[in-house]
């Protein structure tokens, strides 16, 4: 029984991770409808140069985000402004066909960089250690994962409904042109949105370094995963996607605890049975 | 004399893939009410969209303030003192009346208008202010609608369809307030399906008719038989 509790609780910290991954796609396509089929293979890349930071610097990974976060943002201003904003209309193909080449694109660099070998960011101490609660030893590192997506959903909920950033962010949403008539630039306010999302995947992309090895061709799964949680969630609802998160992985540990190669196959079931019985997700944004 | 605020140069403009406006000249001087009146796609909607810069045109078709605009983007155009209040009033649902309003002035040109004398403008905004922009009547989206583009302090505010889909009793609410605005100092285009209403608060009025200019002239000089056959064409009269 207490096994059960225990994949069950290890499902609920392993959520954590997967709404950071979900975070930044549910962000990006909430504001300009973007769907973006290299997030996967960004997060592997937040990854990697947070692996070069610790080898250059000999910094711990989590210090690395301090250059980590700043890059990636960067990447992301740079990215929606030089290539992106070009990309988006009112056709949705062109979008999808761009990032599709930027996620093959960012693979083959990272391999002519890397090469294939897998690598692992040093966590030290942190990987292994665990307290025990109620008889269940849980690791450090997964409850910090899940503190740390709980920490990220409440601040972009905060910059979202708090700011004026977010009220830029909301009015683009919802109609540009208008958007457009009260001063704010379009451009602009996406390059904004983009590097916060890629902020975003710096951390998602070093906790995931830290937690397992990671290797150029990943960033496909991770894409997945990130799809499922803001699928399961409900589009557009950051707590729906924690909550997407968790139920994805859950459905993987238990799934795991039945027969260890089923776990990949009980979240995607998990998913299908959520996308069949309420397709809109389990949370859906309430629209007026 | 001092060069109008906004001039247009044998505007060309597209809506979409057809031409809505061919050779469009228009003058309106500093303080100036204008009313433009016209049939549905005569080429209103157009004229509108390429002043506020959502088309784009030739820059020199657009002058604003002796500066060309025609090529400008919107939200530049914003920054220099044009606010629209839109067609179907398009307030962003996910905003609250504040937010809608605040956002209005994000441009922050200093003036006389903000949060506080919009509400007081408009008393029901400030009783409903953090309220979604989607709960409130027509009438009072229609508030916030002008409400917005007037947080923006700009010196030519556009007024597109503002009685379009409201009731008679909230459409003379709303125009009772328009002599207040203008009052303090600012220069509008009112574009109008009622004639009547138009012409009662405007000074002068242009007559678009399938994207030309077919009338022009001071609103107590021009007679009804003149709008008449200007809004149908020669044909119908």
């Amino acid at each position: 029984m207490i096994e059960w509790v225990n994949a069950l609780v290890q499902g609920i910290l392993l959520g954590g991770l997967y709404a950071l991954f979900a975070a930044g796609l549910s962000l990006i396509f909430g504001v300009m409808r973007l769907v973006n089929i290299a997030h996967g293979d960004l997060i592997v890349l937040a990854a990697y140069i947070g692996l070069s930071t610790t080898m250059i610097l000999g910094v711990h990974p989590f210090v690395a985000l301090l250059i980590v976060m700043p890059v990636m943002a960067a990447i992301g201003y740079a990215l929606q402004r030089g290539l992106l904003n070009q990309a988006l209309g009112d056709d949705i193909l062109p979008p999808l066909l761009v990032t599709f080449g930027l996620s093959v694109i960012i693979q083959n660099a990272l391999l002519e960089g890397y090469s294939a070998d897998p690598q692992k960011l040093n966590g030290g101490m942190i990987e292994t250690a665990s307290i025990s609660l109620g008889g269940l030893a849980v690791g450090i590192l997964p409850l910090l994962t899940f503190a740390i997506a709980v920490a990220v959903i409440a601040a972009l909920q905060w910059v979202f409904y708090s700011t004026g950033l977010g009220r830029g962010f909301r009015a683009v949403s919802d109609n540009q042109e208008i958007a457009q008539l009260m001063g704010l630039n379009k451009a602009h306010v996406f390059g904004l949105a983009m590097a916060l999302a890629l902020a975003v995947t710096a951390i998602a992309g070093i906790l995931l370094g830290v937690r397992t090895s990671f290797d150029p061709a990943i960033g496909g799964g991770r894409l997945i995963f990130g799809f499922e949680a803001v699928i399961i969630g409900g589009l557009g609802n950051l707590w729906g996607t924690l909550a997407g998160g968790v139920i994805l992985g859950v459905a993987q540990t238990l799934g795991a605890k039945i027969d260890p190669g089923w776990q990949l196959l009980a979240g995607h079931v998990a998913f299908l049975v959520v996308l069949a019985v309420r397709p809109n997700g389990l949370f859906p944004r309430v629209e007026h | 004399m001092p060069d109008p605020l906004l001039a247009l140069n044998a505007l060309d403009a597209r809506y979409g893939d057809f031409q809505a406006l061919y050779g469009v000249d228009m003058s309106i001087e500093r303080g100036e009410v204008v009313s433009i009146i016209g049939a549905n796609g005569a080429g209103k909607t157009t004229l509108m969209r390429s002043i506020s810069g959502l088309t784009r045109n030739d820059p020199a078709q657009v002058v604003f303030d002796g500066r060309p605009i025609g090529d400008l983007r919107a939200d530049l155009i914003a920054g220099l003192g044009i606010a629209l209040v839109p067609e179907g009033r398009q307030l962003f649902p996910s905003l609250s009346v504040e937010e809608n309003l605040v956002l209005g002035g994000k441009t922050r040109r200093p003036g006389p208008w903000s949060l506080e004398k919009v509400c007081d403008l408009f008393p029901i905004l400030g009783e409903r202010r953090s309220q979604a922009s989607t709960a409130l009547s027509g009438g009072q989206q229609q508030m916030v609608a002008i409400g917005r583009a007037l947080m923006a302090n700009p010196e030519l505010i556009l007024f597109d369809e503002i009685s379009l889909g409201l009731a008679p009793v909230v459409i003379g609410t709303i125009y009772d307030v328009l002599p207040g605005i203008i009052g303090e100092g600012m220069t509008a285009l009112l574009v109008e399906q009622d004639i009547s209403r138009a012409l009662a608060v405007s000074s002068r009025v242009y007559c678009l008719q399938e994207g030309r200019v077919s009338l022009e002239g001071r609103t107590d000089q021009v007679s009804r038989e003149d709008i008449t056959e200007a809004y149908f064409g020669a044909a119908a009269a």
